[in-house]
């Protein structure tokens, strides 16, 4: 009996996890629509939205500037490992191209995002509704979903594509750096191979939607995190954390979806 | 003491359904965020136009629930709380901003804007909600500035600012738009002696010269007997004694008098309950 | 932070990455020459067989790329597929040109190649190639190759015993 017992509690500490899941499934959801609504100051007084650009995006810039640059460098590495054994060094700058522009680009452009920009975000919003900010807007007849969240949910989905743009571009330039300045591939063969094998709407264009989609996933954990975090300084920094990690599953997992539909033709 | 008082300033003695000159009124409110656990169980409460009255309790007794009620925020269980003899619970959502603009709230730690100078602070709200030209905006929270003392530190950040400083700057922003009707919620919290006495003068003041009636939400007995009008005293979530200052200074009610005089054990008990101390230690 | 150092950057942001967009769609996934190409003509030729031809394959003469593939359908009559060729206008090919589907390396993607003849008639928009070469098929050729296999071996088995007989 008591063995039956602890397997249903087994099963009911699963169905609780679900359950409480699919209701913050839900509360998000209806706050993204809550979002939407409230948006129409954002884009009405600009002010408020480049404000917050720059406190998602340009912070962000370092940070994706120097780990495209390395991650790009590190593939013309370790591709022209795989690639001299068969002798293929020219397709190198397909490999490093369709790698960042498809896949790496958005993905760990987004994740960086996640860590630097989106926990910023929870950690802005829970800290103004812990110091009472929040209520006082309400209380002055200024709803905070407006004021406060929208601008920087718009930031950042405007924010996070050019991150990943630029981070696809700088990783090239690093492919580009090792594989022809220090390894010594042929210039040419570099850009004129990629330009061949890399269609702007199936790979480019992919690639871009991939990271307009993480940064709406990823701008609304931010700030629905920081909204919904138990207003105390034990909350606000749980509420940091789980912006990070559900950020990071959101992307992987959105990102085999993505993959699955648009890369189809590769795959049959 | 109930309502025993002929002194003039004695106007809420019993609550009067239909007194023109109520400015807030709660009849027979309960609140709870689960019907297990009621907050507030029947509170009625009276508060004429223009006057400052202060709602007493010790920690954790519902008084800030009473201020959530009023603004809105919460919604009663039952009962009515209304604002010029409308339910605040059945307002429409433009009636409620449109009460919401007339009304201030001094919150507990001041809830400055951390992201903003203490200039921009103040006219945050006046940004939001009047199309004054900039100039005006300037001229006006200067003017607001000054009321309380700190047209100094205009350009400083909330970071910068002592918690006296705060309060007061907290204080310039709850009256930016000439709010009738403004909420105090422990605005004495954590401050030193002479912010405590400038922050009360500054209450009193404000509510005289810009005619607005206040609601002051503390545990701070000896400043209050300073400075309101009447005093209403609510603890497990009822109103158990109310008078002017000199009846409750002079009243023999057991729960007064153990507040006022701040003594450990009383009607309130200092134990939380428990079994007795000889089963305890059997 | 004044508006001014924030405008500046946020500047800087925006036109980086729109920069870097264009950078990816240009330079990298070739949207010029895609563009190009439109100014174009198109041709139309019958395979019997495509293999693994795609949509926007190269197409190639004597290895230079000089177009795309532009669709492909199955002619419901022939059971034919009939492949539209998307060609740049600067090259010219002779009407008696030669397409054939190749395989570039044993295992890669495959694309026409485009082999001109002597013809001095130009091919205009919308005309059809004649002469056309499908794709080789790898289990074509196995089942080739054993079937020859197997007609051969009869063959050799004879060939002994038929020489134990001549002498």
């Amino acid at each position: 009996m008591n063995f039956l017992a602890k397997i249903a509690d087994w099963f009911r500490s699963i169905g609780t996890a679900t359950r409480n899941g699919i209701t913050r499934l839900g509360f998000a959801t209806r706050f993204f629509w809550a979002i939407v609504r409230a948006s129409g100051p954002t884009f009405m007084r600009p002010r408020l939205l480049i404000r917050e650009i720059y406190h998602a995006g340009v912070l962000s810039l370092v940070i994706v500037l120097m780990s495209g640059l390395f991650i790009g460098m590190v593939l013309a590495l370790q591709g022209y490992e795989t690639l001299v054994r068969f002798g293929a060094t020219e397709a190198m700058g397909v490999l490093v191209a369709l790698s960042l522009v498809r896949e790496l680009g958005p993905v760990v452009a987004g994740l960086l995002f996640a860590s630097r920009a989106g926990s910023a975000m929870t950690a802005e919003i829970g800290l103004m509704k812990t110091t009472e900010q929040l209520a006082a807007m309400d209380v002055m007849a200024i709803d905070p979903v407006a004021r406060v969240v929208a601008p920087r949910f718009w930031a950042g989905v405007i924010s996070l594509p050019l991150l990943a743009a630029i981070f696809s571009m700088l990783g090239i330039y690093g492919g580009f750096l090792v594989g022809v300045k220090l390894i010594g591939i042929d210039g040419g063969a570099f850009w004129g191979q990629m330009q061949v094998a890399v269609d702007w709407r199936n790979d480019v264009m992919n690639g871009v939607i991939k990271s307009v989609v993480f940064a709406f996933a990823v701008s609304l954990i931010a700030v629905f995190e920081g909204y919904d975090a138990t207003p105390t300084a034990e909350g606000v920094s749980a509420a940091t954390t789980r912006t990070v990690v559900t950020s990071a599953l959101a992307i992987l997992a959105l990102d085999f979806v993505l993959t699955v539909f648009m890369f189809r033709g590769g795959v049959n | 003491m109930h309502s025993a008082s002929s002194n003039e300033r004695n106007f809420a003695s019993t609550p009067q359904p239909t007194d023109a000159s109520a400015h807030i009124e709660l009849r027979e409110v309960s609140f709870g965020y689960t019907p297990e656990r009621q907050i507030l169980s029947g509170v009625n409460l009276t508060v004429p136009r223009g006057k400052l009255v202060a709602v007493m309790g010790g920690s954790g007794c519902g008084k800030t629930t009473i201020l959530r009620l009023l603004c809105g925020q919460h919604v009663a269980s039952s009962g009515q709380v209304l604002v010029e003899g409308k339910d605040v619970a059945h307002m429409s959502r433009d009636e409620l901003f449109a009460h919401r603009r007339k009304l201030g709230m001094l919150f507990q730690f001041g809830a400055l804007f951390t992201d903003m100078s203490v200039f921009e602070n103040i006219a945050f709200p006046m940004r939001e909600h009047t199309d004054l030209p900039e100039a005006v905006i300037r001229d006006l929270v200067l003017l607001k500035l000054n009321a309380v003392g700190l047209r100094g530190a205009a350009q400083l950040r909330p970071s910068e600012l002592s918690g006296g400083m705060a309060r007061r700057v907290a204080l310039a922003r709850t009256i930016a738009l000439d709010p009738s009707l403004v909420l105090y919620d422990e605005p004495f919290a954590g401050l030193d002696p002479i912010s405590l006495s400038v922050v009360g003068q500054m209450i009193r003041k404000l509510n005289d010269a810009l005619g607005m009636t206040s609601i002051l939400v503390t545990h701070d007995i000896a400043e209050s007997l300073k400075i309101v009008d009447y005093i209403y005293f609510i603890s497990e979530g009822r109103v158990v004694a109310e008078g002017d200052v000199e009846s409750i200074k002079a009243s023999t009610d057991p729960f007064v008098k153990q507040f006022v005089n701040g003594e450990p054990d009383g009607p309130v008990r200092f134990h939380y309950p428990a079994v007795a101390l000889e089963e305890a230690f059997r | 932070m004044s508006k001014k150092t924030i405008d500046l950057w946020v500047g800087v942001f925006v036109a980086l990455g729109l920069g870097a967009l264009f950078f990816l769609a240009l330079k990298v996934g070739n949207l010029l020459n895609f563009k190009e190409q439109k100014n174009g003509y198109e041709v139309m030729a019958r395979f019997d067989n495509i293999g693994n031809l795609k949509p926007r394959a190269p197409i190639k003469s004597a290895g230079v790329v000089v177009g795309r593939v532009e669709s492909i359908k199955l002619d419901p009559q022939t059971y034919e597929a009939v492949v539209r060729l998307h060609l740049e206008k600067n090259f010219q090919f002779s009407r008696d040109t030669i397409a054939a589907i190749f395989t570039s390396g044993l295992l890669g993607e495959q694309f026409v190649g485009l082999e001109a003849g002597g013809d001095s008639q130009m091919l205009k928009d919308e005309e059809w190639i004649k002469k056309t070469q499908s794709a080789i098929q790898i289990e074509k050729l196995i089942s080739q190759f054993m079937f020859s296999k197997a007609q051969e071996t009869p063959a050799t088995t004879a060939a002994p015993s038929g020489a134990g007989v001549k002498p």
